[in-house]
């Protein structure tokens, strides 16, 4: 509870991190694309796997996390929310809406069906 | 109360001696992010598939390829200045530290112009 600081900060570089690498999925799938009909067609049955939809679904949480962690990061840049119980109430904040988030985008991935084409 | 000597303060350089300079890029980055990230999850989402002829048809729209081209480069460039600093943090050892800062710094640059060149060959008609 008392670490709930260092646990948001290093989670956020721990998140950060794997975006760096969802970064890469992203620049491979855009050179399928660029590749071709048959290349995209085999880098899409390479990034259909099982393991593949596991780190689809890491980048989601890793994303959520990032984002409203980053904007909390943003606010602070400004000034405000510094105080001890402000910035307690605030990574609770981050820790609740990143969930949410994550939620949402899971259920708008799966009810569109675009995770699996 | 300020800490800073006004020898600094008249310079405007912290202990890294480049100012706010990367400090300012992480965040101007970052901002910039928060509304491209969002657009791509959400007209990603909205695809009817992934199939290619949908994936070609909608980068080869001149908004999409635009903002897919900003996207790659801002990511990769918030992505470069993050890094920087994890190693900066945890790798020891002034040679490789360096070592690792400029493989960092390569892939990064590899990575950006790999995606921009990508978006760039699909929406300018190199693709059919």
């Amino acid at each position: 509870m008392s670490r709930y600081s260092l646990a948001t900060s290093i989670f956020n570089r721990f998140t950060g991190l794997g975006l760096s690498l969802g970064l890469l999925v992203l620049v491979c799938w855009l050179m399928a694309v660029a590749g071709g009909a048959r290349r995209y067609a085999r880098t899409l049955h390479l990034l259909s796997q099982p393991l593949a939809q596991i780190i689809y679904a890491l980048l989601i949480i890793a994303f959520c996390y990032h984002l409203v962690a980053g904007i909390r990061h943003l606010v602070w840049d400004t000034g405000h929310g510094l105080e001890r119980t402000q910035s307690q109430r605030s990574a609770w904040l981050v820790v609740g809406v990143s969930i949410v988030l994550m939620l949402l985008v899971a259920w708008c991935a799966w009810f569109t069906g675009t995770r699996t084409p | 109360m300020s800490l800073r000597s006004p020898m600094r303060r008249v310079l405007g350089l912290g202990s890294a001696q480049s100012g706010v300079h990367h400090w300012w890029l992480q965040r101007l980055t970052s901002i910039a992010l928060v509304p491209l990230t969002i657009w791509f999850l959400v007209s990603l989402l909205a695809l009817p598939s992934l199939g290619y002829e949908t994936v070609i048809a909608w980068m080869s729209q001149s908004w999409t390829a635009l903002l897919l081209v900003l996207f790659v480069l801002v990511a990769t460039w918030h992505s470069q200045l993050g890094v920087r600093v994890v190693v900066e943090d945890y790798v020891h050892g002034a040679g490789t530290r360096t070592l690792t800062l400029v493989i960092v710094t390569f892939a990064h640059a590899l990575i950006a112009v790999a995606g921009v060149f990508a978006v760039l060959k699909v929406a300018l008609g190199g693709v059919r």
